[in-house]
């Protein structure tokens, strides 16, 4: 549905300072129908990326196409026509305050020239798709943060786009909102069959709603792929800043120090980390494994979570039991398509101490 | 007390600075409006960006609005001959105080749309929309409020101004007040004069943020 070649955008020196490159060499392939997230930091070239897609911003150098249609190929004429089919959210709205909430619904189509009658056939329904229909005559200082968003996605919306673009919306939003909101795109992402492209610089909403992502730093996509994928192998520091306050990779020193490499140390238990990115992994395998092998999981560390209805997550146990037990639910693990890593073995003297 | 005959006097001439104020006030709103709002879209990284024909525009307004009033009565005394056929009058004043009202509309409507958040632009242009419509439908509706209250001051230099023609024979308020308050030393018919142009300052300023508090959106009651 998109796809940017080779894109970059050079800003011209201006006022003694150099010229800044906000983005180079960049290249996305979007499918139709998903929901691709874009984070980075601020600075790091997300909202120029995102302003490319609907030439907001003109690229320096490559091409934008979307729906097949080279948009860099464009006259000023064709390149309007072929907004109406890119809708926008912006994260402080944008709303015109002096036009009610059906006014500024209807806004994009008064500018395609639309009659009114059929505007009203098309924002009455927009408006009750995004719940509110009792709000119509109202103006935006009127309403909440939340509505006012809900006013912006029903504008987006209203020239039938085949893309959505949204500019940080929920970040001006209180969690329990940005949840809301959130979870209308995915409905309409849904029902619509609308591709969906968004930037943030929150991890929490890439993991909520988006089907595949990609890592921005410094003006380049440096880590790209569906969003499970991303969080379970996140290759770059960067990636791995976003990911970890969400899965808890790393053991706490306190812990790391009661662990030892060496297997050979009498009574060391190992301690294994379980990586839960399989379908099966909702299985209550912890029980399991002390009732079917009969040895004791203690759980030193962990957090599990859902990723697109996935659980994902990681927990750290220490195994106490015979030698041939543990290697038997070591194998029952693997078997459960779970990730299976044998970190090394507790210190005695520290032993349950973790308990 | 006033005769008869100063009040006759006083109602002509409230009519005569209405009617002067009136006309210019329009054909400067009709002049300046399209003007100011053609300066705010083509400065530097605007809508309409034209550097060049925005720095000539802008250096004719500021040469326009830094000429004293009384200085441009004079000045173009033979351009007023011109378009009025003479330069006395109330109809011969009209002609200064719209040379003087376009670029102080210019200047304030420029201002009331610069203050129009860039987002809505941007908004805007996402939509597909054309810099014709993002003015009309967008900047304008927008800028309403600041454009009501540029207007009303503009409203009430214009009065202000309209009573310093009456010192080269414009006719109105400042024409009566020179003549028969000051020249024939009747102090009541100068205070009379004071006080009608207080009250008209005080309607105009009232009609104006009336007008302004309709048009805004911006702070209603949640």
């Amino acid at each position: 549905m998109i796809t940017l070649e080779h894109v970059e955008k050079t800003y011209p020196a201006r006022g003694g300072g150099g010229a800044v490159t906000a983005l180079s060499d960049t290249s996305l392939h979007i499918a139709p129908g998903e929901i691709f997230g874009i984070i980075g930091r601020s600075g790091a070239g997300k909202s120029t990326l995102l302003r490319t897609i609907n030439l907001l911003e003109t690229p320096t150098r490559g091409t934008v196409r979307v729906d097949g249609v080279d948009l860099t190929s464009l006259s000023a004429a064709q390149l309007r026509h072929a907004r109406h089919s890119i809708g926008m959210i912006f994260q402080h709205f944008n709303l015109l305050s002096a036009r009610t909430v059906y006014g500024n619904v209807a806004l994009p189509l008064e500018l395609a020239g639309v009659p009114k009658a059929e505007i009203r056939k098309t924002v009455e329904p927009l408006l009750d798709l995004v719940g509110l229909a009792d709000k119509s005559g109202r103006y935006p200082a009127e309403l909440s943060g939340g509505q006012k968003q809900r006013v912006g996605i029903a504008r987006a919306l209203a020239s039938k786009p085949k893309v959505l673009l949204s500019d940080e919306a929920t970040s001006a939003l209180d969690p329990e909102t940005t949840t809301q909101i959130l979870h209308l795109l995915a409905d309409i992402n849904r029902r619509l069959g609308l591709t969906i492209v968004l930037i943030t610089h929150e991890i929490a909403v890439i993991k909520e709603i988006c089907h595949r992502v990609a890592v921005l730093d410094g003006g380049r996509v440096i880590e790209s792929g569906p969003v499970f994928d991303i969080f379970a192998h996140p290759q770059s520091p960067v990636t791995r800043s976003f990911v970890d306050p969400v899965i808890n990779r790393d053991l706490p020193d306190t812990l790391r120090a009661r662990l030892t490499g060496s297997s050979a140390e009498a009574g060391g238990n190992p301690v294994i980390r379980i990586t839960f990115t399989g379908d099966r992994a909702t299985d209550p395998v912890v029980s399991v494994l002390s009732r079917r092998f009969n040895i004791d999981a203690n759980i030193w560390h962990g957090q599990v979570d859902e990723i697109q209805g996935a659980p994902f997550g990681t927990l750290v146990v220490e195994l106490e039991g015979a030698a041939d037990a543990i290697g038997g639910a070591v194998a029952f693990l693997k078997e459960c398509n779970l990730g299976v890593e044998v970190l090394g073995h507790a210190v005695p003297g520290h032993h349950r101490v973790a308990g | 007390m006033l005769s008869p005959d100063i009040i006759a006097l006083l109602v002509k001439a409230t009519l005569d600075t209405l009617h002067m104020v009136a006309v210019s006030g329009a054909l400067g709103t009709l002049i300046g409006l399209p003007l100011g709002v053609l300066l705010a879209v083509t400065g530097r990284g605007e809508l309409l960006e034209s550097v060049i024909f925005n720095r000539i525009v802008g250096a004719v307004v500021n040469i326009a609005r830094s000429t004293p009033f009384i200085i441009l009565v004079v000045a173009i005394i033979p351009f007023t001959r011109l378009v009025a056929g003479t330069s006395i009058g109330t109809a011969a004043a009209i002609v200064p105080l719209t040379v003087a009202a376009i670029p102080f509309i210019a200047r304030v409507v420029e201002g009331a749309v610069r203050e129009v958040d860039r987002g809505l632009i941007e908004a805007a242009q996402a939509m597909g929309a054309t810099p014709l419509q993002i003015i009309v439908k967008v900047l304008l509706p927008e800028a309403r409020p600041a454009i009501a209250l540029g207007l009303t001051l503009a409203a009430v230099s214009l009065i202000g101004y309209s009573a310093m023609v009456g010192a080269v024979g414009g006719g109105g308020l400042g024409d009566l007040g020179i003549r028969y308050g000051y020249q024939r030393f009747l102090p009541e018919v100068m205070l009379a004069v004071v006080v009608v142009l207080v009250v008209l300052v005080q309607i105009v300023q009232s009609a104006g943020d009336w007008l302004a508090r309709r048009f805004n959106k911006r702070h209603l009651k949640v």
